[in-house]
């Protein structure tokens, strides 16, 4: 067996291949850890683009349409960049239950833009899960990877507004 | 390490906590964590620290305490007393009132003897507070690897599958398989390498059992699997679990560290000739990968798309190995098994249905949490007595079991006892321990569409009767609760539910309809209803009337 990734550095100069190539010798370019391998690449490089795919497949010895096939059959995996911020609707049961439809409807008015959509300006996603598995706390959302219990659409248009609010930050 | 060596650590772990007069123990399941329980976190260590009781008194961060809807909890032992909404504030008069003058802060204190807690039985949560969730040597001190030690030194693997055997633990992902019977099956396959696999892709919404277990105790997971890979003669496990509980991962993976390195689990277990490992597989957010065999696929780094059965994973799984699949409280109560013996766990719940389950308790309901029952138990007591019924002011209309592919419980049948052949009666699944409480204001009409949505969305795509079959029945639905539908709609649905449910390739599909077909049963008359309203019924005249009536006779 062959150890596939390159010692060199990615035409591109961009270091985090360095990482992801770490990951793909972790698992010694096995095809087997795929899914591994995508989520430790999306946890790099935010989403998975096309040559991100591309990338992998060579150097997982796997034909382009497998990579893709998996990448694009998993909620869980981004083929486009998310926005600064992210706000995750649970549409579990309990929230479903617990109103999550109304938080939905208060969210997409305030950000002008549906679930599943970023706002034009990129400032934020909004995602549905299916179930964060907080359902003692429905209706459940997760923002910014922090979970918020027994949300109010009021509440929830506020905090979105909130990041609406925010002053972009400049790059120093 | 020996089986002598893990008796002085756990000896020695127990010495070590009786020093203490106080554990302060705080929930630190994701349920308390949002709910705020770092900052319970801090003032504890905050005011023991200034009052110089961190001597006497230790704090634990410990798995989930059941009331999730009343979080942060905080237990405080010796004389058990578990506080509610506890903040930084609370926290603080805890240490000081309570620990240091024994005085209990009676506004934020829980009553024990409620039926809420009485009325539960613990086997596969006996841990969740009473150990930190992410020290093994308390896991130890409570007897933890025991089971292990004993299997390997003293009973053959024959002998540990006659035991489960005995105690008739069945699956406790839904299906109810029995558990004896699959390990004999992978036993006596013939293969130079056979593979364990712990289903924790669990996707049920309104489900979070598995994920408490995890968080809360997971080397009794790890525990379980290692008897299970023992007992059929594996020595590679793996653990799927899915990627929306990252807590549940981070503790497994220092779960797993802390276990090898003590050597319970790797080369040569507690010095004996067994060999296992145990490694994660991340899920990716497909709920088909609950399926057996998809997830098998998905463990092999592919689409997760199911196959024909047989050959069952049993026989042939992973890389075409003799594979066992077992659900995370199956393997959670296989210690309790062979610490007690086989008989003493068929002697809890029913005949058919031995042991407890765990049910995670959510929607229009006072109690909100997780809770263990003994099979058998009536319905109604899980939902008056326990979960405390619906909220002032709203009635009881139904109880939802076994997630997008179980049904909904209505009131005539809240005395049903809860075991698998009972539930499956009324045309509900046992499920993995979802139950969500509707009250009046549900319509059923509306609960319906929504599983078939998310079952619409989450076929795979693989067969037609799925793929199309619960697209259709997603539309006439909709037509129907848009106050469009037509007595031919009706008719035509309920012969798409027949027909997915028979010809659908996985389980998926084929539990796919049992949302609607069980709304249909219970709640016809709803149905009717939204037919009478629309204006093909006002054009069609005389021909609902048939329909009406035959909605009463329903």
């Amino acid at each position: 067996m062959t150890p596939i990734p390159q010692n060199k550095p990615h035409p591109s100069g961009d270091n985090r291949f360095k990482l992801l190539d770490r990951a793909i010798t972790k698992h010694q370019a096995n095809g087997d850890a795929l899914i591994e391998i995508l989520h430790a690449a999306q946890g790099i490089f935010g989403f998975l683009e096309h040559d991100l795919l591309i990338y992998i497949s060579r150097a997982l010895r796997l034909p382009p349409s497998r990579v893709y096939g998996v990448a694009t059959f998993y909620h869980f995996f981004r083929m486009k960049p998310s926005g600064e911020h992210v706000f995750v609707l649970c549409t579990g049961t309990a929230c479903y239950v617990k109103g999550a439809a109304e938080i939905q409807k208060a969210v997409e008015h305030q950000c002008g833009c549906k679930f599943g959509e970023t706002t034009k300006d990129g400032k934020i996603s909004l995602v549905s899960a299916r179930c964060v598995g907080s359902c003692g706390l429905a209706p459940v959302a997760v923002l910014d990877n922090t979970v918020a219990g027994k949300l109010t659409p009021e509440e929830s248009a506020k905090r979105v507004a909130h990041w609406q609010a925010e002053k972009k930050e400049v790059p120093a | 390490m020996t089986i002598e060596d893990l008796r002085e650590l756990a000896e020695k772990e127990r010495d070590r906590q009786s020093q203490f007069t106080h554990r302060v123990l705080y929930c630190s399941s994701a349920g308390c964590v949002s709910s705020g329980c770092d900052a319970v976190k801090e003032s504890l260590k905050k005011t023991l620290d200034e009052t110089g009781l961190s001597k006497k008194c230790e704090m634990v961060g410990t798995g989930c305490l059941g009331l999730c809807g009343e979080g942060p909890l905080v237990l405080v032992l010796p004389d058990p007393t578990l506080y509610q909404h506890v903040d930084a504030e609370t926290a603080r008069r805890i240490v000081v009132e309570h620990v240091a003058e024994g005085k209990k802060v009676a506004d934020h204190a829980l009553d024990l003897n409620s039926p809420f807690f009485s009325s539960q039985k613990k086997i596969v949560l006996e841990n969740m507070g009473r150990i930190n969730a992410e020290s093994i040597e308390e896991y130890i001190a409570a007897d933890g690897y025991e089971a292990l030690g004993r299997a390997l030194t003293e009973l053959q693997p024959e002998e540990v599958i006659a035991e489960i055997r005995k105690s008739g633990l069945r699956g406790r992902g839904g299906a109810g398989y029995p558990t004896g019977l699959k390990w004999d099956i992978v036993r006596k396959g013939k293969s130079d390498q056979k593979y364990v696999v712990c289903n924790a892709d669990e996707g049920d919404p309104g489900a979070f059992m598995d994920r408490s277990v995890l968080e809360g105790d997971p080397h009794r997971v790890l525990e379980g699997m290692a008897i299970a890979g023992y007992a059929v003669g594996a020595s590679q496990g793996y653990i799927y679990v899915r990627a929306e509980y990252p807590l549940a991962i981070d503790r497994l993976r220092l779960a797993i560290k802390q276990a090898e390195k003590l050597g319970l689990l790797g080369n040569r277990i507690l010095e004996s000739q067994f060999n296992f490992r145990i490694d994660l597989r991340i899920g990716a957010g497909a709920f088909v990968c609950g399926e057996e065999t998809a997830l098998l696929r998905s463990v092999m780094g592919r689409r997760g798309r199911p196959r024909p059965r047989p050959p069952y994973p049993s026989e042939k799984g992973l890389w075409d190995k003799p594979t066992l699949i077992n659900n995370v409280e199956t393997f959670a109560n296989i210690c309790p098994i062979i610490n007690n013996g086989g008989e003493w766990f068929a002697g809890i719940g029913t005949p058919k249905s031995a042991g407890t389950k765990v049910f995670a308790l959510a929607g229009n309901i006072r109690n909100t949490g997780l809770v263990e029952v003994p099979m058998g138990i009536p319905l109604r007591k899980i939902i008056f007595d326990i979960g405390g019924g619906t909220p002032e002011g709203t009635e009881f209309k139904a109880a939802q079991t076994g997630g997008p592919s179980g049904g909904c419980i209505p009131k005539e049948h809240l005395d049903l006892p809860v075991d698998y052949e009972a539930l499956a009666t009324v045309g509900s699944i046992m499920g993995s321990g979802g139950m969500i409480v509707m009250d009046s204001t549900a319509s059923m009409v509306d609960v319906a569409k929504y599983f078939m949505e998310f079952c619409m969305d989450e076929s795979c795509g693989k067969c037609i009767p799925c793929r199309v079959g619960t697209k259709h029945i997603y539309l006439l639905l909709e037509k129907i609760k848009n106050g469009e539908g037509t007595e031919e709609d009706f008719t035509l649905l309920q012969e798409l539910c027949t027909m997915v449910k028979e010809t659908s390739l996985c389980g998926l599909g084929q539990s796919a309809p049992n949302p609607v077909l069980s709304t249909i049963r219970f709640f016809r008359d709803e149905y009717t209803r939204l037919l009478k309203e629309s204006p093909a019924f006002a054009a069609n005249g005389g021909n609902g009337h048939a329909h009406a009536t035959a909605g009463k006779e329903a």
